[in-house]
């Protein structure tokens, strides 16, 4: 991704009206390092990207196996954006800020443009 | 489906004991051959190319154990919705949703759809082993089946993870104590796509489905089973109205009883050559002949005396309708049709051309374990020569006889033989397998044609070594007298044809 790439996904990300929230489920498993860190890196992004205009939730699937069932959990970390539409998977440690932003269409794929 | 006594049950106690815990699948043959089921406890890998039936194999053992063994099961699957599985399997009696609904089974739908996943750094299945165990603990499941677990290799894109993770996986499950089943389609140089023999490798069932000459055969092998004998052949199976069965027969050794009863063949006469009794119980009975010799009339004959005393006759047509055969059997004075009011006697017509050898041998099978006949005629067995070559028939053959020799079940084969020549060749590719071979053949002497008959061999009793003329009346056969009847009878016939000439 070139740089001014970047900076126009990033105007067209603060363009973006204030009122459209992120609705965000976060499918993790119990309090692996795996899991902490996927938390507190999709917190970091969160806090920098979508400030004030975000509803997160953790949710631990070996307290609620059938929540795992009922959103076709496989691979764990999993996080979901049921909004603003469309609904999206991405897993993952959320290591890979660049992913993220791509998969909360904060970015376009670099492909797709 | 019911189950009949396999290898496994007839095996002393101590030999039983060595053998490894197996889990039954109920599925006919399967169990024979594996000696009693799949390895308890472990995972099975069932490999085979799109169509092969692995699903239905799987589902069958599912649905067995729950059913017939009371043993819950889970079905993980990756392919189709759970709602048109079981209008699938619906079908073949089975009742998925009741199952679900007396928690008997649990069955979890995986959809992983390729593409759609943006991953960001690591990760692992978790999610998955998550499902499972939520699913085996809420039926208490003895028995698990993954449909088919390398379809999640399409919608993931790390293998490295991937593959870690199924190793991780089919170790958690031999952790749980579950007997498992794990399909995977057939690869290129692989038994798997993605090699999933690596991982799973304590037993591996290959299902192939082949087509030959139009006719499309399928085979299971046991391609692998660790720390269990296990027959190393491939075996024909079916899939059918009934379901799924395997036909092990081959694996069988030469162990039939041998019967001291006699059956009469339906001609007093013919009885009386056959050192006064007929036919032994339980033996196989060739009648060959050229066109038009009356073999279908002998075997009608054999069939009429055995619904006369009573018994089941299950008689296999390759070339008549039953009509047809019923019609003319009519005109030479014997009326089977009162039989098959009575269900005595079951016509199973079939062409020849309709199958391979292999779903004819399963199909015949599968009839004769239904009807459970005393009594089995196949007219003509020849017809069948036209699906295969001769080894192929002479297994087949000696695979259905065997069979029936096991259930006791008496069996005339008739065989036509084709004009003059290659009389040896046809015959003597199942001859060997006959206790009994009656020939029949019609000779021209002077303008007109006689009909004689002569049994070449019947094992264990002293048969008559004479050619016997014999005439097809409205009353049907009947066995001229000695030498001097026949020579009046000639000398009639002659005559007659004099008579004939001489207007």
């Amino acid at each position: 991704m070139n740089p001014s790439h970047i900076r126009a996904t990033l105007q067209r990300a603060a363009q973006t009206p204030p009122n459209e929230r992120y609705v965000l489920r976060l499918y993790v498993t119990g309090m692996t390092p795996r899991s902490a860190r996927a938390v507190s890196n999709l917190r970091a992004i969160c806090d920098e990207y979508l400030e004030g205009r975000y509803d997160l939730e953790v949710i631990d699937i070996y307290q609620q196996p059938v929540l795992a069932i009922g959103e076709q959990i496989v691979a764990a970390p999993t996080l979901i954006k049921k909004l603003p539409l469309p609904m999206r998977r991405i897993i993952g440690d959320m290591s890979n800020r660049d992913r993220v932003l791509v998969g909360l269409d904060l970015v376009r794929a670099p492909d797709a443009s | 489906m019911e189950t009949s006594p396999t290898v496994i049950d007839v095996l002393p106690q101590h030999a039983r004991d060595r053998e490894l815990a197996k889990t039954r699948t109920g599925i006919r043959g399967l169990d024979e051959i594996t000696r009693g089921g799949l390895p308890t406890g472990r995972p099975t890998l069932v490999c085979g190319g799109p169509g092969s039936g692995k699903t239905l194999l799987a589902l069958t053992f599912l649905v067995n154990g729950a059913v017939q063994y009371g043993e819950p099961g889970v079905l993980l699957t990756f392919e189709e919705n759970a709602e048109e599985m079981a209008s699938d399997v619906a079908s073949l009696g089975f009742d998925l949703p009741e199952l679900i609904k007396t928690q008997r089974l649990a069955v979890d739908y995986v959809r992983v759809e390729r593409g759609e996943i943006e991953e960001t750094g690591e990760y692992d299945l978790e999610g998955l082993f998550v499902r499972l165990d939520y699913a085996i603990r809420t039926v208490g499941a003895k028995r698990i089946v993954l449909d088919t677990i390398e379809s999640l290799f399409a919608g993931l894109k790390n293998d490295g993870v991937l593959r870690s993770e199924l190793r991780r996986l089919f170790r958690w499950l031999k952790d749980q104590g579950v007997t498992a089943l794990i399909t995977g389609e057939r690869g290129e140089g692989l038994l798997t796509r993605q090699g999933l023999e690596e991982y799973v490798s304590d037993a591996v069932i290959l299902l192939d489905h082949r087509v030959h000459d139009q006719v499309s055969t399928r085979r299971l092998r046991v391609v692998k089973y660790r720390g269990s004998h296990h027959g190393t052949n491939e075996y024909p199976f079916l899939i059918n109205a009934a379901g799924i069965s395997v036909l092990p027969v081959s694996s069988l050794a030469l162990r039939h009883e041998a019967p001291l009863e006699r059956v009469s063949s339906g001609v007093g006469r013919l009885d009386k050559m056959l050192s006064g009794k007929g036919y032994y119980r339980g033996s196989t009975i060739l009648v060959s002949g050229t066109a038009g010799t009356g073999k279908t009339s002998l075997s009608a004959h054999f069939l009429d005396a055995a619904c006369r005393r009573g018994e089941r006759c299950l008689c296999f047509l390759f070339e008549e309708s039953p009509q047809q055969l019923l019609r003319n059997m009519r005109s030479i004075g014997i009326d089977l049709e009162p039989w098959v009011t009575a269900g005595l006697l079951k016509f199973h017509a079939d062409r020849p051309s309709r199958y391979g050898l292999e779903t004819h041998l399963v199909t015949m099978h599968e009839a004769v374990a239904e009807f459970r006949p005393a009594v089995t005629v196949i007219d003509p067995v020849t017809n069948l020569m036209t699906v295969g070559t001769y080894a192929d028939v002479e297994a087949m053959l000696t695979r259905l006889i065997d069979h029936l020799k096991t259930e006791n079940i008496t069996a005339m084969l008739t065989s036509l033989t084709p004009g003059q020549t290659d009389i040896e060749r046809t015959e003597t590719t199942i001859s060997s397998l006959m206790d009994t071979w009656l020939v029949l053949g019609n000779d021209e002497v002077d303008g007109v044609r006689r009909r004689g008959l002569y049994v070449l061999k019947s094992r264990g009793m002293a048969h008559s070594n004479e050619r016997r003329e014999f005439v097809l009346t409205d009353r049907g056969f009947n066995l001229l007298d000695t030498v001097g009847a026949a020579r009046k009878a000639l000398g009639h016939a002659r005559s007659v044809w004099r008579e004939g000439r001489s207007r």
